[in-house]
């Protein structure tokens, strides 16, 4: 493997300019990224999906983005039109989002869904493609491929919905994969076998995973690396397996915050926010 | 949750802009009062719509102040300056029996905000009512206000005021109420499609278990959200209704001569409109821009009413 | 004394060839000031139990009685003045054109209760909510802060009972303790009883003494959390609930919180 990081993010900085008001949702984040399962954890307003989409070039078209520098591989992200945007979303950087309900297209069934991809980016027959689409059901673990590959998406469950959803992401053999939140909608037994299946499919492809969720237990199980993001900053960056010696605050109040099964407790901490960590991180080091 | 970081660039505002605009309201009233601020600050930043607004205002003024700005009485006839092309004398020319266009149109702005304005404040509270109570109800309630709005839907709006007009006679008032029996199914339907969609909201679920009665409910938590959009349609049917009106004047079952109304006024001036047309343009050009005003207004309330704009 | 018992209770979806049985013979109880979960996964029927409680569904078969006496299927005034309710989704369950003080000032005015004014104060200080946010609207608000004016609102009533309908799933873990909290000292302060349904074993064991297990519409299994946290569970389905909420969350029994192993071990080859 390459020492080059697939994916590296130098001082990102994300704002939405208003009227009166300018919000700053992302100040300063910087990451690389190898072939490796890397979390970003923060809560709702932390900036951590604003993030993930800027990867995409995904944003509204109000927001205004700088970044250092902004690499896929040796492709430089932020010198690209859109045009060859295009051609890198999806084909080499895919995305799964959290409800499967509203990123399938509602009006075509599943199947075709996924042939549609290999059509677009491999460049081979209808009937190949079909092939094609069916074992990626298959490796997706749906039972009956050839029966889900015509129903529409609102004939499938939620969790079905998110494993075609990942078939669709992988078809096209990506690279890099963001996937935003992409269980929260779901039962806990159904997020397990997803995140097994997620794993097992990442494992096999050498993927790198950028895993964006608030749920800090989730990742922490599940990613190599997690970035902990509050208002818009990295506040600290740890390996999963170490997370129970994390030293910041926030992170350790985020842990702390969660009701266990095994280890009841009259009241969960709440946790005290401090205005210091959401000062300019950058000026706080001068 | 993490408020993301906001930073101010403006400068210090003045007392009743921080009152309008300040975090902590402390009544109702001020609170929405604030509401309504947010949604004017909206509709301003729409250039189209602030078009639309100022040629609305505009019609306004030429209603209060025809008088003022009329330069002849718009019914006084004098053969022998008929179909008189434009001049100093009078402005848009006169018309077949020597009337001063120009004033006629200037009047015949009264005539049109008034059925505008009829129609509108018949049409809405119907719709409403109907649609929300046949929507939140359901069932059988729900059958029959729908299909007695089926059967006005079934007819095409002109002919159905034509019908009207012609059983109850010509004339403006009949006119008006010809409009707006065409003119309500259409908002009870949008009401209906509203009252359908936050039925089943777990916000009218707690007013339900608050042991809150149907009427109640429907009165003041149904309409109110299907309120914005019901003001838009009937603004953007406004365009419709002046046309209405303009057709039913133009085949005689409107405004009666000699009261000036711009559908009437076209339907004299066609038959002279090759040789003298002014006598046609003068108030067509005004139905086209004042119908044009309504729709630019409505779009841009609907942008601002939207429920989804914060 | 049982302040919330239910029999037998049956609700079925649908007629003839479509009927679906949604919740099949269902009986449990509560004690008066107890907390009592329904857990399971989507499509289980612990929603379907909630909202026939609240009285949103009138079509049931079985008994629902409140301080032991049977309630009627329609309820009455009197039945939403004692027993009220806390929906999912904070977003959907406040009327977006009504300010906070409207809303919860809404359910005094309909029990034609004295000092209405000063009611909507208590309750949303009671939420931990200041008199600032009174004149405020949802859209001003964030997802905790709207979960507590619906508290708020909820306890407007001054009722004995509150339905939980997953009041936290919507909420960032941080707001979810709070909100937590805020439920486990209300009904300290105020002696409620709570029926609360969730997906989340961890959230339930942490707020309920005893709880029950729905699949498939019937109830499993009845646990007090004392067994849940030794995991004496007897039924697959508690058992495939608990395995999950573990290797997603915190582990399971015995393994501490330090040095616990991450569930999904093929670390997809690391760069060097």
């Amino acid at each position: 493997m390459s020492r080059q990081p697939l994916l590296s993010v130098r001082d990102l900085r994300i704002s939405f300019p208003g009227r009166h008001s300018t919000v700053e949702a992302v100040r300063g984040v910087s990451f690389e990224l190898g072939s490796e399962k890397l979390g970003i954890v923060g809560e709702s307003g932390s900036g951590k999906s604003v993030t993930g989409r800027a990867v995409m070039k995904l944003l509204p078209s109000i927001a205004r983005m700088t970044a250092e520098e902004m690499r896929f591989g040796d492709r430089d992200l932020l010198t690209l039109s859109e045009s060859e945007m295009c051609a890198i979303r999806g084909r080499h950087i895919a995305m799964i989002l959290q409800d499967p309900k509203y990123s399938l297209n509602p009006v075509v069934p599943v199947g075709h869904q996924i042939t549609e991809t290999y059509l677009r980016h491999a460049k081979v027959s209808k009937r190949a493609a079909r092939e094609a689409a069916l074992a990626m059901l298959d490796a997706v673990k749906i039972r009956n491929p050839e029966r889900v590959f015509d129903q529409y998406p609102h004939e499938v469950s939620g969790g079905m919905g998110q494993r075609v959803m990942i078939a669709i992401m992988l078809a096209a053999e990506p690279s890099v994969l963001i996937a935003d939140e992409p269980t929260s909608a779901l039962d806990v037994t159904v997020r397990f076998e997803i995140m097994q299946l997620l794993d097992e499919l990442i494992a096999q492809r050498q993927l790198g995973v950028l895993f964006i969720s608030h749920d800090l237990n989730l990742v922490r199980r599940f990613c190599d690396r997690v970035l902990i993001m509050y208002a818009g900053q990295v506040v600290e960056t740890i390996d999963a397996a170490r997370i129970d010696e994390a030293q910041h605050p926030y992170t350790r109040g985020l842990l702390n915050s969660m009701p266990r099964i095994h280890a009841p407790r009259e009241r969960l901490p709440a946790l005290a926010r401090d205005a210091a960590w959401s000062k300019d991180l950058r000026e706080v080091k001068r | 949750m993490t408020h993301p970081t906001i930073v101010s660039h403006t400068r210090p505002l003045p007392r009743w802009r921080r009152w309008l605009e300040t975090d902590t309201p402390e009544s109702v009233r001020h609170a929405a009062f604030q509401e309504s601020w947010t949604k004017v600050q909206h509709f301003r930043s729409q250039t189209l719509g602030m078009i639309g607004f100022w040629l609305l205002m505009a019609l306004l003024f030429v209603v209060i102040a025809a008088p003022l700005l009329a330069t002849h009485d718009p019914n006084v006839q004098d053969l022998s300056q008929r179909l008189m092309p434009p001049s100093s004398e009078n402005w848009f020319g006169t018309d077949h029996l020597g009337r001063d266009v120009y004033s006629r149109v200037i009047y015949g702005a009264r005539t049109t905000l008034r059925i505008a304005v009829l129609v509108a404040v018949i049409v809405a509270p119907i719709g409403l009512i109907i649609g929300a109570t046949a929507g939140y109800l359901g069932g059988i309630a729900d059958e029959v206000l729908m299909r007695i709005t089926d059967i006005f839907l079934a007819f095409p709006g002109l002919i159905l005021a034509l019908g009207f007009a012609a059983a109850l006679g010509p004339g403006i008032n009949n006119a008006i109420i010809a409009i707006a029996l065409t003119a309500w199914p259409p908002i009870a339907r949008l009401a209906r499609a509203e009252a359908l969609t936050i039925r089943q909201s777990d916000y009218i679920a707690a007013v339900r278990l608050q042991g809150e009665t149907s009427f109640r409910i429907i009165t003041r938590q149904v309409i109110p959200i299907c309120l914005p959009s019901v003001t838009v349609r009937v603004t953007l049917n406004m365009a419709g209704v002046i046309l209405t009106a303009a057709g039913l004047g133009f085949l005689g079952l409107g405004a009666q001569p000699p009261h000036a109304e711009w559908g009437a006024m076209v339907a004299v001036g066609r038959q002279f409109m090759f040789d003298f047309p002014w006598v046609v343009s003068a108030p067509g050009i005004a139905i086209a821009v004042i119908s044009l005003a309504f729709n630019l207004f409505g779009d841009a309330l609907r942008d601002t009413l939207d429920p989804r704009i914060a | 004394m049982i302040e919330l018992s239910v029999e037998n209770l049956v609700i079925e979806f649908g007629a003839d060839r479509t009927l679906v049985r949604a919740v099949n013979d269902v009986s449990f109880e509560i004690e008066r000031g107890a907390c009592y979960g329904l857990v399971g996964e989507s499509g289980c029927g612990k929603s379907t139990v909630l909202r026939a409680m609240a009285g949103l569904n009138s079509r049931y078969a079985g008994t629902i009685s409140l301080s032991g006496e049977v309630v009627r299927p329609k309820r009455d005034k009197s039945y939403y003045k004692r027993v009220q309710m806390v929906f999912q989704d904070p977003y959907g369950s406040l009327h977006p054109r009504k300010t906070v003080y409207s809303q919860i000032l809404n359910p005094m005015l309909v029990h034609r209760m004295p000092n209405t004014e000063r009611g909507v104060d208590q309750a949303l200080e009671a939420v931990g909510l200041g008199a600032s946010f009174r004149f405020r609207y949802p859209h001003q608000l964030s997802g905790g802060q709207r979960q507590r004016v619906a508290i708020a609102r909820a306890l407007a009533l001054e009722p004995e009972v509150l339905l939980l309908d997953e009041p936290t799933s919507a909420l960032d873990v941080s707001v979810q303790a709070e909100i937590l909290n805020l439920l486990a000292d209300l009904r300290a302060e105020k002696g409620l009883t709570y029926l609360m349904v969730s997906h989340d074993l961890a959230v339930i064991t942490h707020l309920c003494e005893r709880l029950a297990v729905m699949d498939g519409g019937k109830m499993v299994e009845e646990l007090t959390r004392e067994q849940l946290a030794r995991s004496e569970t007897q039924h697959p389905a508690t058992q495939r609930l608990l395995k999950a909420t573990e290797e997603l969350g915190e582990g399971a029994l015995g393994e501490t919180d330090f040095g616990m192993a991450p569930t999904f071990q093929t670390n997809s080859g690391r760069s060097q």
